[in-house]
């Protein structure tokens, strides 16, 4: 029953709108309460939801929402936008400083992954930057922390400054810098130990490592599975030390994610990279669009694209993406993909595949989709070649005569053509969004 | 008799028997101490039960992890509670509030599931699961101590093969509680390390072996998997084991939790959970809907980084916490 995403929650209100033609207020008002447990299911704190709930509530009971015809699409429309905004753009960038070496800090609580990012960092800086980084062990508390630092350094072939576990961490991170001046090392990178944001005594250190080291960069790295008190952690972090930037770690998990919108929220830091799994390099820039279609448990749909890859005939898919970049897909491309979806295996495959999305939940759904996926197809069987390639003919006659051929209603062929247009606007934007990427353009053209 | 006499009942046994160590006593007790008072503060503030009051009630409970479903669930109830019997007075839904909250803990759950299932006379097997970073290790370090000051004969088996630098931890945490550890070196199948740490138990002669394994995230098919398999091993060396299959979750985490519970309860089975970090501000609410609607007890909690640190659960005690905010801010 949890972690329902937004479409799940949205659909029966929306199918109560539907055939009533007309939205009222309360409907908008069923639909935003929809919006707000579904920001809260995926741990977005509680008063940034409130925020999000007020603006997206007076765009809904605007004209955006009220007199469209696919009011659900447009409130999740507006939903994302909201989000999105509320993200922010793509900054993956890291400080370069004039006066080598760049250094850079990094902090969080106990357990969020500060050593592993440390050595993807440091991984990331070498491969793609071409620089060559020293890491400081500064964790002198936990237990074998340096050991694993130095095993990471070794994996890397990278040098690793430690003074065991006597000297202070302040007096560490001063050392390292001598070092790696003298050494040529063109970045710095201090692995601090875990701490709770409470904890003054520990907080404190922290502050005296930062005006000793001067860091370029300090990196907050926090779980994405944190829940509500996410907001707390990053606020005290942030005041206390004013950091650069965010790392979010173990993305490959199934959490909606939540933490990341509370987190922009309280701190207006980028959250610059997203740890994606053990190994060393998978590091990834931050996408704060695909975060946001996450939260809403829309799943990382370019994500699921990249993997549903290898099931779409390479050809076809270049066709496919050129139609969509230049917006001349037309319906015999649109079944033509429908046949693809159905060859990359059962939908509740795919659902699986969507983080958040249980698989009885998708099963369920599933069925409801293909159902909706028979009537898209009849519809677009019943057109003429022509209306098939330039949908923009379509007129009243034409839309009473599909209707009947394929036994739906005119109102079922006007959703139709209006989200197929919505649709072509999407993929005109998504494959924006990939360009540079060898991701190839696929959407799901129903809900 | 209402939920508050028994609570106070409860508190008073408690403290009497010393069955609350002191440590979580002094953790709890700011809140202990004033909760009737905050109670009479947010009633005093509200003086009807109305839309409003219900509003910051589900704030907190929110702002505490406690499942957004359970929160939804638990205020209908209360709104119902509260229109049967007629409740205009904030006065007198205190008792109901906490009434159900105990409630949906417990469930229809026997209470008493919370101690350590250890054998007498025969070796138990305490396997410990987890996603990355949630505090396995370090727990197994707290409750070696703990089982060996009760005089039990205890070893740990390095089943973390995986994280650079893990198998060194635990033997830092093993001289620390004074246990043996069974290792192989890095890279190592897990399964045999924990085949060897069976043996090694059986013919030493231990009481408890406890078993760390790798953090792994649960939509890791493979690496659950894997953890079947240590368990599969466990279940066919020592009759009856594991005794003991600990979920480790971080008080920090969200709704993911209940993902955890359920995924790593099909792969092994979980009998119980320890809490960690509740040191922080977090306050791990989602435990409530694991035990809800897994029926996975929370055992122990963790409250610091200390070989001490570590406190048998106390339910009460709990939801006391999760309420400590409500009129923290006034
Ligand atoms: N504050 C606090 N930190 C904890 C607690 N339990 C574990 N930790 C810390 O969390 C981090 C991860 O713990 P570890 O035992 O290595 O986790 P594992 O990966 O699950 O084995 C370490 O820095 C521990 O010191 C706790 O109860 N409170
Ligand atoms: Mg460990």
């Amino acid at each position: 029953m949890a972690f329902e995403g937004l479409a799940d929650r949205l659909q029966s209100t929306i199918k109560k709108i539907t055939g009533k033609g007309k939205v009222s207020e309360q409907d908008v008002k069923e639909m935003t309460r929809e919006v707000r447990l579904a920001l809260l299911e995926a741990d977005v704190n509680f008063k940034v939801v409130k925020g999000l709930i007020n603006r997206i509530k007076e765009r809904a009971v605007g004209q955006e929402v009220m007199e469209s015809l696919t009011p659900g699409q447009q409130v999740i429309k507006v939903v994302k936008e909201e989000l999105t905004t509320l993200m922010g753009g793509e900054h993956s960038k890291i400080a370069v400083s004039d006066r080598p070496p760049t250094v850079i800090m990094m902090v969080g609580l106990q357990g969020a992954g500060k050593t592993t990012t440390t050595g993807k960092l440091a991984n990331h800086l070498r491969k793609k930057h071409n620089r060559s980084p020293l890491l400081v062990a500064c964790d002198i508390y936990r237990p074998a922390a340096i050991k694993q630092l130095e095993t990471l350094g070794e994996q890397l072939d990278m040098p690793v400054f430690s003074m065991g576990t006597e000297t202070s961490p302040v007096d560490i991170a001063g050392k390292a810098i001598e070092q790696a001046k003298e050494q040529h090392n063109d970045y710095v990178i201090i692995d601090t130990a875990g701490r709770l944001h409470v904890d003054n005594e520990l907080m404190d250190e922290l502050q005296q490592i930062k005006s000793v080291a001067r860091p370029d960069e300090i990196f907050l790295v926090v779980d994405s599975m944190t829940g509500q008190d996410a907001v707390n952690v990053a606020e005290s972090f942030n005041d206390q030390l004013d950091i650069s930037g965010v790392v979010l770690t173990k993305l490959d998990g199934d959490t909606r994610g939540g933490a990341a919108l509370s987190i922009k929220a309280v701190t207006d830091k980028p959250i610059k990279f997203a740890g994606m799994g053990e190994k060393l390099d998978e590091l990834e820039a931050f996408h704060p669009e695909r975060m946001a279609s996450r939260i809403l448990g829309m799943g990382d749909v370019l994500s699921l694209i990249e993997k549903a890859q290898t099931n779409v005939d390479e050809k076809q898919a270049k066709q496919l993406e050129e139609k969509m970049r230049t917006m001349s897909f037309t319906f015999d491309d649109f079944l033509e993909q429908m046949g693809q979806v159905k060859n990359m295996g059962p939908l509740d495959d795919l659902m699986a595949m969507i983080p958040g999305a249980n698989k009885m939940k998708g099963l369920k759904n599933a069925q409801l989709d293909e159902k909706q996926l028979v009537h898209v197809e009849a519809i677009i069987q019943s057109m003429t070649k022509k209306e098939r390639q330039e949908p923009g003919i379509m007129n009243a006659s034409r839309k009473k005569r599909i209707a009947k051929g394929s036994g739906t209603s005119v109102s079922q062929v006007n959703r139709l053509l209006k989200q197929f247009e919505e649709m072509k606007k999407m993929m005109k934007q998504m494959t924006n969004i990939q360009k540079g990427k060898k991701g190839k353009g696929m959407n799901f053209p129903f809900m | 008799m209402s939920f508050m006499k028994k609570l106070k009942n409860r508190f008073k046994q408690d403290e009497e028997t010393e069955e609350v160590s002191s440590k979580y006593k002094e953790g709890m007790k700011k809140t202990r101490n004033s909760f009737s008072g905050r109670i009479n503060d947010l009633i005093a503030r509200y003086r009807k039960v109305d839309e409003d009051f219900f509003e910051e009630l589900e704030e907190v409970l929110i702002s505490a992890d406690v499942g957004v479903m359970t929160v939804m669930d638990l205020i209908d109830e209360l709104t119902m509670e509260v229109k049967r019997q007629n409740i205009k007075d904030t006065k007198e839904v205190k008792d109901v509030i906490s009434e159900k909250l105990v409630e949906i803990y417990y469930g229809d759950d026997d209470e008493h599931v919370e101690e350590l299932n250890i054998q007498e006379n025969q070796l138990s097997v305490i396997l410990v699961v987890g996603v990355n970073g949630v505090g396995k290790t370090t727990s197994i370090g707290k409750l070696a101590h703990q089982l060996k000051r009760q005089g039990k004969h205890v070893v740990l088996a390095a089943g973390d093969t995986f994280r650079a630098g893990a198998i060194e931890q635990l033997e830092v945490w093993g001289e620390r509680a004074n246990v043996d550890v069974v290792k192989q070196s890095a890279g190592s199948d897990p399964a045999a390390v924990i085949f060897d740490g069976i043996k090694a138990a059986k013919s030493r002669n231990a009481d408890v072996l406890i078993c760390d394994t790798a953090g792994r995230l649960q939509n890791k098919v493979n690496l659950m998997n894997e953890l079947s398999k240590v368990k599969r091993v466990i279940e066919r060396e020592v009759p009856g084991a594991p005794h003991e299959v600990l979920l480790v979750l971080d008080a920090t985490t969200g709704q993911n939790a209940l993902n955890q519970a359920k995924t790593f309860s099909e792969a092994t089975n979980v009998s119980g959970i320890v809490l960690t970090k509740l040191d922080g501000t977090a306050k791990g609410g989602i435990v409530l809907a694991i035990r809800n609607e897994l029926h996975i007890p929370v055992k122990y909690v963790g409250l610091g980084e200390q070989v001490e640190d570590l406190q048998e659960f106390n339910a009460h005690a709990f939801v006391y916490g999760l309420f400590a905010d409500m009129l923290e801010d006034e």
